[in-house]
C-alpha cells in the first residue's frame, strides 16, 4: 500500500503539486492524467523523491518515504523504479550495461565502479532483454536504438531493480502508435505480475484502456479519482472545462507527441 | 525610378533614419571603446616600463644573440663526420646525450600527465556545478583546482627540488600539480556540459553519487577528456623542457647549463632538438586525439 497524504511541491511562488492525498493498494495500475503543469511529473518524481515535496508525507507499508537519507533513500528508489519520456538511458554504453544499472544499488562500490557484475546478473539482464525481444541488441550502444526499444531497455533496467513499484512518467509521449502499444503491454504485463504500476499519460484512450483506475490532476489538485469507465465525457467538461478532444489535442501538444486522431487522419 | 523602390515610402524613410542614427551610435561607442582602451594600454605600457625606446635599442641585440648560436656550417662539410669542423655532425656532437636528455624530458611530461589528470579527474565531478555533492564540496574543488593551477610550475619545482633533491622526480611532481589544476577546470566544465538524463536515470534506480559519475557522467565525457589530456601532453613537454632549469631534470638542466656558459653552437642545437620533439609530438598526439576520439565514436 503505497500512502500519499497532502503532498505538496512549490516552486518559488508555484504551486505545482497542492495537497494530493492517495491510496494504492498494491497491484494496482493507476493511469495519471492532467493537462501539462497539471503536476502529473513533479508528484511521481517525489514518490521517487527526484524531487523532494515542499508538504506532505508519502508512505509505504508503513515507512515514512519522505524521511529517507542516503542508503535508506538509495534503497527505497531502487524499490520503486522510474521510467522517464525520454528513457534516460546511458546513450554511449551498450544495452546490457544500461540494464545492470538497475543492479548497481545491490553491488559494492568498488566492483561496481568497475563495472563488475555476477554472471547471475548478466543472465537476469539477458532474460529481461529476451523478454522484450531485445536480446539481440545486448552488446549494441543504447543510442542505436530506436525509441521504442529504447523505452523497453528502460523497462527492463526496472525490472532488475526488483521493484515493488513502476512509476512511469509519459513513457509514450516520444513514440509512434505502434511503439507505444509494445510499451504499454509490457507495462501491463509488468503489472499482473504483482507490481504496481503508477503511469503519467497524456491519452485518455490508452489512460482507459490500460488502467484499473484514473486519477486525475488540475493545476496540481486531485480533481477525479475512480474507475476509467466513471470519467465520462460529461465527467472531463465538468473537470477540466473543454471537451475530450480538446483536451487530448492539448495534452498531446502539450508533452509533444502526435495527437492520436490527427494521426489517424494523416 | 524612386517609386519603384518604394523609398519615398514613410515607412522606408523612417526605417532608413534609424538605421543611419543606430549605425553612428555604434559607431561612436566602438571609437569611445577604442580610445579607453588604446589609454588604458598605454597607462599599463608606462606602469611596467615597456618603453618603445628601449625596445628599439633592443632589437639588434637580440639579432646578435640569435647570430651568435647560429652554427658555423660549411656547405662542403655538411655531411661529413662529427671530427670535422662546419658539419651537422659536428654542431650536435652530443646527440647521444641530447636525445637521452630529450627522452627523459618526455617521459616527465607523459607521467606528470597522467598522474595529474587523474587528479583532475577526481576533482573535476564535486567541481562540475551541475552535480556537485554539496555546495561545500563543490566550493573546496573548484578551490583548490585554482590553488593547484595559479601556482607556475617553476615555483613547485623549485620547492620540490629542495624537498626531494635535484632531478626529474621534482620535475614531474611540479607538472602533475599544475596539470591538475589545469585539467580539473577543462574535465569540470566538459561534465557541466554534460547531458543529466542519464543521471536521473541511474539515481531513480537506486545508485549513488559516485554510480552516477561513473555511469552516466564518464562515459559522455570521456572523448573530451581523452582529448583535453592529449592536449596537455602537448603543453606539458614545453614545461617539461624548461623546468630542469631550477633542477628539475630533463632536457632544461643541460640548455641552462650552456646558456650560462655560453656555448653558443649547443644552444641552437638544443632549442632545434626541442622545437623537433615538440612538433613531432603536436603532429603525433593530433593523430591520437582523432584516432581515440574516432574510437569512442564508433565503439557501438
Amino acid at each position: 500500500m503505497l500512502e500519499i497524504d497532502g503532498l505538496t511541491r512549490r516552486f518559488g511562488d508555484r504551486t505545482a503539486v497542492n495537497g494530493v492525498s492517495l491510496r494504492i493498494p498494491a497491484g494496482q495500475m493507476v493511469g495519471v492524467i492532467g493537462r501539462s503543469g497539471a503536476g502529473k511529473s513533479t508528484m511521481l518524481r517525489m514518490v521517487n523523491r527526484l524531487t523532494d515535496p515542499s508538504d506532505g508525507r508519502i508512505r509505504f507499508e508503513g515507512t515514512d518515504v519522505t524521511a529517507l537519507r542516503g542508503r535508506a533513500l538509495r534503497d527505497w528508489r531502487m524499490r520503486c523504479a522510474m521510467i522517464f519520456q525520454q528513457f534516460n538511458l546511458v546513450q554511449r554504453l551498450d544495452v546490457l550495461t544500461n540494464v545492470l544499472v538497475g543492479r548497481l544499488n545491490r553491488r559494492p562500490v568498488m566492483t561496481s565502479l568497475l563495472r563488475m557484475f555476477t554472471a547471475e546478473e548478466r543472465a537476469m539482464a539477458l532474460a529481461a532483454l529476451d523478454r522484450f525481444d531485445l536480446a539481440e541488441t545486448a552488446l549494441q550502444r543504447a543510442d542505436t536504438l530506436s525509441g521504442g526499444q529504447q523505452q523497453r531497455v528502460a523497462i527492463a533496467r526496472a525490472m532488475l531493480q526488483e521493484p515493488r513499484i513502476i512509476l512511469a512518467d509519459e513513457p509514450i509521449a516520444s513514440l509512434d502508435p505502434r511503439n507505444s502499444r509494445i510499451v504499454m503491454e509490457s507495462l501491463r504485463g509488468v503489472n499482473r505480475e504483482g507490481i504496481t504500476v503508477l503511469v503519467n499519460l497524456h491519452d485518455l484512450a490508452t489512460a482507459r484502456d490500460y488502467c484499473d483506475r484514473i486519477v486525475a490532476l488540475n493545476a496540481g489538485r486531485l480533481v477525479f479519482d475512480g474507475p476509467p469507465e466513471h470519467l465520462t465525457a460529461q465527467r472531463i467538461r465538468e473537470v477540466y472545462g473543454v471537451s475530450e478532444e480538446e483536451f487530448a489535442e492539448e495534452a498531446a501538444i502539450a508533452v509533444g507527441a502526435t495527437p492520436r486522431h490527427a494521426a489517424i487522419a494523416a | 525610378m524612386s517609386t519603384a523602390y518604394g523609398n519615398d515610402l514613410p515607412a522606408v524613410i523612417r526605417g532608413e533614419e534609424a538605421y543611419r542614427a543606430a549605425r553612428r551610435q555604434k559607431r561612436a561607442q566602438a571609437l569611445l571603446g577604442g580610445l579607453i582602451l588604446l589609454a588604458c594600454l598605454l597607462a599599463a605600457a608606462w606602469v611596467s616600463e615597456a618603453h618603445p625606446a628601449t625596445l628599439w635599442a633592443g632589437l639588434p641585440r637580440i639579432g646578435e644573440y640569435f647570430a651568435r648560436i647560429l652554427p658555423d656550417l660549411r656547405w662542403h662539410a655538411l655531411f661529413a663526420g662529427s671530427e670535422t669542423e662546419g658539419s651537422i655532425a659536428f654542431w650536435f656532437y652530443r646527440l647521444p646525450e641530447w636525445a637521452l636528455l630529450i627522452l627523459e624530458t618526455a617521459n616527465m611530461a607523459a607521467l606528470a600527465t597522467l598522474l595529474g589528470s587523474a587528479a583532475a579527474l577526481v576533482l573535476a565531478f564535486p567541481a562540475a556545478r551541475n552535480i556537485a555533492p554539496s555546495p561545500l564540496a563543490f566550493h573546496l574543488a573548484r578551490r583548490s583546482l585554482e590553488a593547484l593551477r595559479t601556482v607556475p610550475e617553476i615555483v613547485y619545482a623549485l620547492i620540490f627540488v629542495w624537498a626531494f633533491g635535484v632531478g626529474p622526480l621534482a620535475g614531474i611532481l611540479a607538472i602533475a600539480l599544475h596539470s591538475a589544476g589545469a585539467n580539473g577546470k577543462l574535465f569540470a566544465e566538459a561534465i557541466e556540459n554534460a547531458d543529466l538524463k542519464a543521471w536521473e536515470g541511474v539515481q531513480s534506480a537506486g545508485g549513488s553519487w559516485l554510480h552516477a559519475c561513473r555511469f552516466a557522467v564518464l562515459p559522455q565525457v570521456l572523448p573530451n577528456i581523452i582529448s583535453y589530456l592529449l592536449l596537455r601532453f602537448e603543453v606539458n613537454i614545453r614545461s617539461a623542457s624548461v623546468i630542469g632549469f631550477v633542477g628539475a631534470g630533463g632536457i632544461g638542466e643541460e640548455l641552462y647549463k650552456v646558456i650560462s656558459f655560453n656555448y653558443y653552437e649547443e644552444i641552437s642545437a638544443i632549442v632545434m632538438l626541442i622545437i623537433l620533439t615538440v612538433a613531432c609530438v603536436d603532429l603525433l598526439s593530433e593523430r591520437l586525439r582523432h584516432a581515440a576520439i574516432g574510437r569512442l565514436e564508433a565503439a557501438r
